[in-house]
């Protein structure tokens, strides 16, 4: 059975359907991500997970017991917010030991689990603190620390990592992983950025326009996006028309109007004559000079017209001689073995035909 | 630049010349040894001296505080509960049913309690009916304060108090009561000043008997502005100093709770 199961949940605030008829399951110990624009619903889901709000349809089961009617005081699911609502007025030691002193618990317990609580969130000896002496980054771990001291079945983290600095959300990132490891409580993310989602879950829902548009593995979501959209939401992507021409197992002839004819990987289902698009990430495609010889199939001449230094990796954008451009990628690590390239560079785009994905919608 | 900085200058303080003149004159006579507030004698104490003999004076300013103690506090529990309310439930009418009272010409409202008071609940007119009074117009400004305390907060500490265990009471008395005591003793330190000096609602609502302060004070004046006067109102407006210093030295010792609400 699943830990947490949403039911064909939907809530509408007037007019405006924000969640749309949602089914997911979350299963225990797991990363679970929402992952989507702002505006997708995935908030008013984690609100409806807290109980801060109810569906207007649907049901929310934990451990297969329907929650409705359940406040969320009741509900053994804590959520850390955007802003860490930390309580202004108490030290850092008070503020976490407080889901144990509303619990009633022992005053030694509770001594004892704050100490040990704050020294797994790497807090020491912050505890007479108060959270306006504290950094962000610090605060952030005191809002962890809360709402993982009374071990929770479920921990809610509602986009926790969006007002602290890149490289001390990098350092938290690393750290929510192993805090996640190390209680093997289930955590429910709400990130919008595909970064974070990647990188910390075990799989993440794509929402859209209060919708699931996809649900899956990291990988499967970045490799296999299941329509424009995700691909599109998730990192770089290359979208061309396309039109089915010729299912050569295990390869598919597509013609692109832009560009002409190319193969790349079948896809299950797809029949001839489909129309949708081709799609393909930067770094999956290579340059090469003009006049070098070219044994791929999927080979188009054309000319370098900007380019983005960002010290580990190159973007290019190359336009072919119809107009139509795309990016690519390539990695500065290896200077003798790839050639980098200057803005009017004549040149050909390469790709085998093993990459390349091809989406009905 | 310089030049208009002067003129700025200039201009603040005949602002503040204009404001305060009148009350250093009023603090000056009450120390001048001449039953005259034409022109300066000598330094007394005298005036003090009479004024702590005058016995009817003596009442008025502990009937005074009276009132102005048991309506602030009065005033503070409903206009705290008021505040709350309108925070709460979002309700345009609430809110403009509760601040109407402030904005209201004070003559109408001592007009329509004594009419209340006397038509109404058949009460006799005394220190309960203004006590009763005063609260009535405090409460506004109780609740404004604390409403806007509570609108400056972030809403999801309350979520997460909740969330995290604590039942609707535990929440109140563990971390909404806290964070807005300091609104709450700013109303209550509001409301004593506002009942101290009360004079229209406090003359429509009182009896025959008890004298208060702000009316002994007229009383005294339909006779001639002694010295005497200028004493009383000089402790007055000590007293009011002294209260508006307190509500300030306390409102800043809670000040790190707003800090703390900016940089999150």
């Amino acid at each position: 059975m699943a830990l947490l199961e949403i039911r064909g949940v939907t809530r509408c605030f007037g007019n405006f359907i924000a969640v749309n008829n949602i089914s997911i399951s979350i299963e225990t110990g797991e990363f679970f991500t929402l992952l989507g624009p702002s505006g997708c619903g995935k908030t008013t889901l984690l609100r409806m997970i807290a109980g801060f709000d109810l569906p207007d349809s649907g049901q929310i089961l934990l451990d297969g017991k329907d929650m409705v009617g359940m406040p969320s005081e009741k509900r053994p699911i804590h959520t850390v917010f955007q802003t860490y609502a930390l309580f202004p007025h108490m030290t850092v030691s008070d503020n976490v030991a407080f889901p144990l002193k509303i619990a009633g618990k022992k005053l030694d317990e509770i001594r004892s689990r704050v100490i040990k609580t704050l020294d797994d969130v790497r807090l020491f000896n912050l505890g007479n603190r108060f959270p306006h002496e504290l950094s962000g980054g610090q605060r952030q771990r005191v809002a962890l620390a809360r709402g993982l001291i009374s071990r929770p079945r479920l921990l809610l983290l509602d986009e926790p990592l969006g007002a602290l600095d890149l490289k001390l959300r990098e350092e938290m990132q690393i750290e929510l992983i192993n805090l996640q490891k190390e209680t093997g409580i289930a955590f429910v993310f709400v990130t919008h950025s595909q970064n974070e989602a990647l990188t910390l879950s075990h799989r993440i829902v794509v929402m859209n326009q209060g919708g699931v548009e996809q649900i899956d593995t990291p990988s499967k979501i970045y490799n296999f996006p299941r329509n424009r959209f995700v691909a599109d939401f998730l990192g770089k992507i290359n979208i061309m028309d396309a039109q089915v021409l010729e299912i050569i197992p295990p390869y598919l002839r597509l013609l692109i109007p832009e560009l002409g004819q190319v193969v790349i990987p079948n896809k299950e289902g797809v029949k001839i004559g489909d129309k949708g698009f081709m799609a393909i990430r930067p770094e999956q495609m290579r340059i090469m000079i003009y006049s070098e010889e070219v044994n791929s199939k999927n080979h188009f001449s054309g000319q370098i017209k900007s380019l983005l230094y960002a010290g580990d990796v190159t973007t290019y954008v190359v336009e072919f001689s119809n107009g139509t451009r795309v990016e690519i990628l390539l990695p500065n690590s290896a200077p003798r073995e790839i050639k980098r390239f200057e803005i009017g560079d004549l040149v050909v785009i390469v790709w085998e035909s093993d990459v390349g994905l091809f989406l009905n919608d | 630049m310089r030049h208009s900085h002067s003129k700025l200058w200039i201009a603040g303080a005949l602002v503040y010349i204009f404001l305060y003149i009148p009350l250093a004159i009023v603090v000056i006579y009450s120390f001048n040894d001449s039953k005259l507030n034409t022109e300066w004698v000598g330094f007394t104490l005298s005036w003090y001296e009479a004024l702590f003999n005058n016995k009817e004076m003596l009442i008025a300013v502990c009937n005074s505080l009276i009132i102005a103690i048991s309506s602030s506090f009065g005033a503070t529990i409903l206009g705290t509960m008021a505040g709350l309310a309108i925070h709460r439930y979002k309700l345009r009418v609430l809110s403009i049913l509760f601040f109407a009272p402030i904005a209201m010409p004070e003559i109408l409202l001592g007009v329509s309690l004594l009419l209340f008071f006397l038509q109404v609940l058949n009460l006799t007119l005394g220190m309960v009916s203004i006590i009763i009074a005063h609260t009535t117009f405090c409460i506004g400004f109780v609740a404004i304060i604390v409403k806007s305390r509570l609108q400056d907060m972030d809403e999801s500490i309350f979520e997460s108090a909740r969330d995290l265990g604590a039942s609707s009471w535990q929440c109140f008395h563990l971390v909404t009561l806290p964070l807005i005591m300091p609104a709450m003793i700013a109303g209550a330190l509001m409301s004593f000043t506002l009942s101290i000096d009360d004079f229209i609602i406090t003359f429509f609502t009182k009896g025959v008997g008890d004298p208060i302060l702000p009316i002994q004070i007229y009383t005294m004046i339909k006779v001639a502005v002694t010295p005497e006067v200028n004493a009383i109102s000089t402790l007055l407006m000590l007293l009011t100093l002294f209260t508006i210093i307190i509500g300030i030295k306390l409102s800043s010792s809670f000040l790190y709770v707003r800090k703390n609400n900016e940089s999150t």
